[in-house]
This record gives structure tokens, sequence and C-alpha cells, in this order.
């Protein structure tokens, strides 16, 4: 009996509050809110924010909860929002100097002006479950006290800089050149501009910005391993809070219109030097939003990786290779196509099975043609003369 | 016969906030702000402009997942206006559950008239076909693209594939096509199957199978192409030339079947195997719904079934 794949559309809305239903469980425990999420999931919360590529902290929160908690479905409610909103204004660029500095390390220097300052980190926690919190406990630790204000924290780098040893922040920004013009002030825009190989260093910051944690971090480590290696330091990572400040021009100076959380790496990287220049470090640099310091770290690799070309180093690596990083970093991307393998392709597997069905058959003819001792059957299916008498008995409709 | 906007006189285009509350949804007519479908009508005028070739545009994140037809879905949400017919089909059929969610969304978003009648819809958005029942002059076809570039699976990069297009290098394509006759005696491409629009441009329809690959040629619907996630777009204007490439010894064909469709008894569409028992039974029945309810209800078919 032939049952049609008919009521789609039913079959939709089922899945659909069978989902709704899902998601909420069991309904004699009190429903999560968004403002919960928001300060007890806080780090999941940060990472919608970086790969949804719009800080709004109560938002990611929200598609946190829609998603059930699927970072990349989160990911995807925040991004199919972003791409609504108007845009007024780029902001001036962000000084990541003046940050409100919750967190600071260098692994260059045991010691540097304004400390290391580990701020709250899993770094030094041991992974042991902590069945207070199972229990419904709170930890009974006294909040740190707070008299202790951080000081100035100079940026690790500047040291470097200002002796020369390392390549000025600005050096090679490289700028894409979207109108093929010289380089315009304005950064690329990957989200209102497609994607162009080769693509400055911008639009590779931005891709590696909003691209995905995981793939990041792998490419990352392939680095460390040899694939692309570019002997990196941990110059510094910090994380705080930084102004954002836009400049309209009827005001003629910048305002400020909010603070966000960020997560800023700056690594140093293995020297470059030529007959004309000192030899000197070179710089990878990785940002995002809210607490990601994985993610900012790995960022900083796979961007020094990536500027292998630029600094006349072989691209051997797929860290180093432009086109494979940045074609499928986006897990918006590749989550998509990956699972619309799900959608039906009855028809493009129907085709198969029709071709397949005929060269099983046109083997077996051949098979049977053949039972004579001389012929051997392992040889290569397609030797030269066989498609002439294929084609004989070719019964496909041919095209007019 | 089509409202489409691409065939509308400038002036009547909404420029804007006209459209932007006109229905309940939140979002602007048919879920594109109005820039955006500025920056896309560009991009499809420069498609048609140059037949088959592969029109970089600024591809938005749209609320379906990338692979799903975001690329037909921002193409269809740009051209149709107020007063279009959509049809949406996948795999031929208009009730295959992307169809009807894309379907939703336009009916939704847009508030516009929906279809399952090929020659009612002055939009077809397609996945996988070109509808059995021949389009008309005015009618357009909005393929969902996943990968645009037909050298991509060859070299699978851009910046060479881009050199390649335009110095008309697709000799590896002919290569690929020999290899396959010196393996299996066929071109075993069966879907996306390459062909050469307007004499110039070496182009992937899409994965329909090569059965409909002939139906591109001459038509007198415009043929537009969206690909989301590879935010390329390119078209076939009506009456192109559209050759599918193949060699003079092994001509291109099609694929065909012994049987027929078990309702509407047609021995010349698209035919789905279906599986009717774990025994090895099978029926076949046309891909294109509409097409295969039009005949039954035409009594094409003379017995019951």
């Amino acid at each position: 009996m032939y049952v049609a794949v008919k009521g789609g559309e039913k079959a939709i809305d089922q899945a659909h509050s069978w989902l709704d239903e899902t998601r909420r469980g069991d309904t004699s425990l009190p429903e999560l809110s968004v403002a919960q999420i928001r300060q007890q999931m806080g780090l999941a919360v940060d990472r919608v924010m970086a790969e949804g590529s719009l800080y709004d902290p109560e938002l990611a929160a929200l598609a946190l909860k829609q998603a059930s908690g699927d970072a990349i479905e989160a990911i995807f409610l925040l991004r199919a929002y972003r791409t609504t909103l108007p845009r007024f204004l780029a902001s001036v660029p962000m000084e990541t100097n003046t940050m409100a500095i919750q967190r600071r390390i260098s692994a260059a220097y045991k010691d540097l002006p304004g400390g290391q300052v580990l701020g709250p980190t899993y770094d030094y926690t041991h992974r042991l479950l902590d069945f207070t919190l199972l229990a419904n406990g709170e930890r009974g630790s006294a909040p740190p006290s707070g008299d202790e204000t951080v000081e100035d924290c100079p940026r690790v780098l500047d040291f470097l800089n200002s002796e020369g040893l390392i390549e000025s922040p600005l050096a090679n920004s490289g700028r894409t050149q979207s109108d093929g013009s010289a380089e315009s002030e304005t950064p690329a825009d990957l989200t209102r501009q497609p994607l162009d190989y080769p693509a400055g260093r911008d639009l590779r910051l931005q891709a590696l910005a909003r691209g995905d944690e995981g793939f990041l971090l792998a490419l990352a480590y392939s680095t460390q391993r040899g694939y692309g290696r570019n002997h990196p330091f941990a110059g510094e990572i910090r994380q705080g809070e930084v102004a954002v400040e836009i400049a309209p021009e009827e005001l003629g100076f910048p305002v400020i219109v909010g603070d966000i959380q960020v997560s800023e790496c700056d690594m140093i990287n293995q020297f470059i030097g030529t007959e004309t220049e000192a030899p000197r470090f070179t710089r990878g640099y990785g940002l995002a939003f809210g607490n990601s310091e994985r993610k900012a770290l790995a960022m900083a690799l796979v961007d020094r990786a990536l500027r292998a070309r630029e600094l006349g180093e072989d691209v051997v690596s797929p860290a180093q290779d432009e086109e494979f990083v940045l074609a499928h970093c986006d897990n918006l991307d590749s989550s998509g196509f990956v699972s619309h393998l799900k959608l039906p392709h009855y028809v493009d597997f129907q085709s198969e099975l029709v071709l397949l069905r005929r060269l099983r058959k046109e083997f077996e003819e051949r098979k049977s043609g053949r039972q004579g001792p001389k012929v051997n059957t392992t040889s290569k299916p397609g030797n030269q003369d066989e498609p002439s008498t294929d084609n004989e008995q070719r019964r496909e409709v041919k095209q007019a | 016969m089509t409202n489409a906007a691409l065939y509308h006189n400038p002036d009547s285009q909404n420029d804007g906030q006209n459209d932007s509350q006109s229905n309940s949804t939140g979002y602007n007519f048919a879920y594109l702000d109005e820039q955006t479908k500025r920056m896309i009508r560009r991009c499809l005028l420069k498609a048609v402009a140059v037949p088959g070739y592969q029109v970089p545009f600024g591809g938005r994140e749209m609320p379906l997942p990338y692979g799903w037809g975001t690329g037909g879905m921002q193409v269809t949400a740009t051209i149709i206006g107020q007063d279009d017919v959509l049809k949406v089909i996948d795999q031929g059929a208009d009730d295959t559950t992307n169809a009807v969610s894309i379907r939703r969304f336009f009916a939704r978003t847009a508030g516009v008239a929906t279809t399952e009648s090929t020659r009612e819809a002055s939009v077809i958005q397609t996945r996988h076909r070109i509808p059995e029942t021949p389009l008309s002059h005015g009618q357009i076809l909005v393929y969902q693209v996943p990968i645009p570039d037909p050298l991509r699976f060859i070299e699978p990069r851009e910046t060479e594939t881009r050199k390649m297009h335009a110095l008309q290098e697709y000799g590896v394509m002919h290569v690929k096509l020999y290899e396959d006759i010196a393996r299996f005696g066929h071109i075993a491409t069966t879907y996306a199957y390459p062909v050469k629009v307007n004499g110039h441009y070496v182009m992937d329809p899409s994965p329909i199978p090569k059965f409909d690959n002939p139906k591109m040629h001459g038509n007198p619907a415009l043929q537009l192409f969206g690909a989301g996630r590879e935010k390329r777009i390119y078209a076939i204007p009506p009456f192109t030339r559209v050759e599918s490439l193949d060699f003079e010894d092994h001509p291109f064909e099609i694929q065909g079947w012994d049987q027929t469709c078990e309702f509407c008894g047609s021995d010349h569409s698209f035919l789905d195997e279906v599986v009717t028992d774990d025994e090895g039974g099978r029926i076949f029945i046309c891909s294109d719904t509409d097409y295969c309810n039009q005949r039954f209800a035409n009594g094409a078919r003379q017995e019951a079934v």
C-alpha cells in the first residue's frame, strides 16, 4: 500500500509543539528565566554573542533558552535577528588599552607593570565535580575583598614595540580594498559584502571573530603540532570592559554609547628579518565578545598562521590556507549545509539509481558474454572497445 | 503576466517605509529590508545581463538554515510583489516539508497568494526540479543552489575557478566527463549536469536531474539562481541557448524509465521510486505532483488505480 509523503504541513506543526514541550521539560520544575541564564550561564551567553556577532546578553540568553541550550542553534537565532537590524554608524576604533581590567596575564614576562591579574578563571581549579552544587547548596567562600584596584596595565607588546623588537601593530594591517582603490578607511564587512579572496586582514579577523570556536581551536592546535608552526608566546591576555564610542558627523567629537565586555589576546610569534630589516617578532591577534578566552587565543594563532603569505612563509598547512579557513570557519554555513542532507534528495538519488542499475546490467551482460575462457574478469571494467558496444545497447531516451 | 518586481516599472516600487508594517510579523514585506532588496536587484540585473556568470552578492542571514534554500529565498523575497502568486516545490513536489516551510514563510511575511499550480504561479521557487508543465513568458523560476560553481569539485579554490571562467578554461570539465566514459562507459553525472550558457559560461544548473537540463534551453521563463551560503546569484534570461556538455561520440542523453507513473500513467515525466514493502515491491510515481494531479484529473489514466 502506498503511503504518500503528504501532510508535511501538519507534521511540521506537530513537530513544533512537541519541540516546545520537550524544551520546557518537566513542568513540575520551575521554568528557567532568561535572567537566570544570563547570570548563571554567562560563558554560554558570551559564546553566543561572540559567534552571533551581536553584543546583547539578554537576547543571547533568550536564544539559548529557546534553543534548549544548543549553542549553534542559539547563534543562528541571534544572527537571523542581527541581520535585520539597521546600521546607524560604525564605532570609533575601540581602545583596549583603557580597559577596566578583570583579568590580565602575560606568559612572556614574570612580572610587569600592572602585574599579573588572574581574575575569575577556571585555569587553576581542579576539575572535580562539586557535589555541593548538586545538593543545591552554594559555596560558602567569602566574596573576594574588593578593595584592591587594578593598576594601569600598559600593553605588553608596547614594551617590545618601543625597543623595535616586534612589528608595529599597524604593520601590514592590509585592509581589504573592496573597490580596488587605495586602502579605504572603513574596514570591510563580510555581512554586507561577499567574502572576496585574497581577503585583507580586517576581513580575516572579522571572519575569525565570528568563526566557530571549535573549528578555530582545532586549527590553532594544528599549528602547535607542526602544521604551520608559528612559535607562539601568549604575550598578553586581557579581559574586561571597554567603552564603545561613536562620533556622529554632526557632533564632531566621540561620545560613549556603552561598555562591552571583551577578551583580547596578543600573541608574540617567531621573528622575521631581511637583508634590510632587523629581525623582529611578529604578531597574531584575537578578540571576542565576553569572557571567551579560549576563542581569543585560538583566533590569535590562526590570525598569525593566515599571515603566512604576507610574511613570505610557505603556505603548506590548512591553518595557513586562507580559502580553506575562511570558507569553513562559520558554524552556520557548516551546520546548515551539513544538516541539509536531511532534506529530501529523492530526485538526485533516483537519478543515481537509474544509472547504477544500468551500469550493473551492462556489467552482467558483459560477464555472460564473456563465458569463454579468454577474458580476464578482473581487468578494468571500461577498456577501450566497450563503450561502442554500450552505445548500441543504450536504452535511454535520446535527447532530441 | 507576472507582477514580479523585476518586471515592474521602478515608479511602482515600494522604496522602503511604505511596505514596512504591511503585515503582522514586525518585519518588512517579504522579510528583507528594502536596502538589501535593492542590492540584490542590482546583482540580478547584472546576472541577467551576463547569462551564466556567478555574481557575488552580500547574502544575508535568513531565518532558515544555510543549505535549505536561503539563496532562493533571498531572490524570491527580492522580486516578489504583493500581487504575485507563489509556488514552491522541492523534488518537484509541493507537499515536501521544506517546500511547505518556505511557502509558509512567504505567506506569512509577504502575505502573497500561493498556489500548487504551475500555470497559475508567477514566481516558482524550486529545489532539484524544473516543473514538467512548460513555463511561459513572464513566469520566473527561482532555483535554490547549494554549490554554484560547476568547477568546485575539480578545483576547490575560488581564486582559481574565477580565472578559469574568465578564460573559458573548461578543458578540465571535459576531461572529467571523459574519465567517466573511460571508467564506466557513460558520463556518470546524473544531476547537477554542467551546461554552457549562451556560448560562454559553464554553469551548474543546481542539482536538478539531467532529465531537466533540456528544459532550460530556450525557456520563455526567466530563470534565476540563488546560492545563499556561497553568496552567488546567476541567471538565464528567457530564450537563451543552454547546452549540456557532451562529446560527438557520446552525445548528451537523459534518463528514461521502463515503468510509467502508477497514478497518471505518464511515460515521459521524471519518476520517483517508492518502496512499497520490504520484499522488493516498487512503484513509480511522477516527482512533479502538480503535473501528476492535473493528468490524473484529466483522466489520462484509463483504468482506476
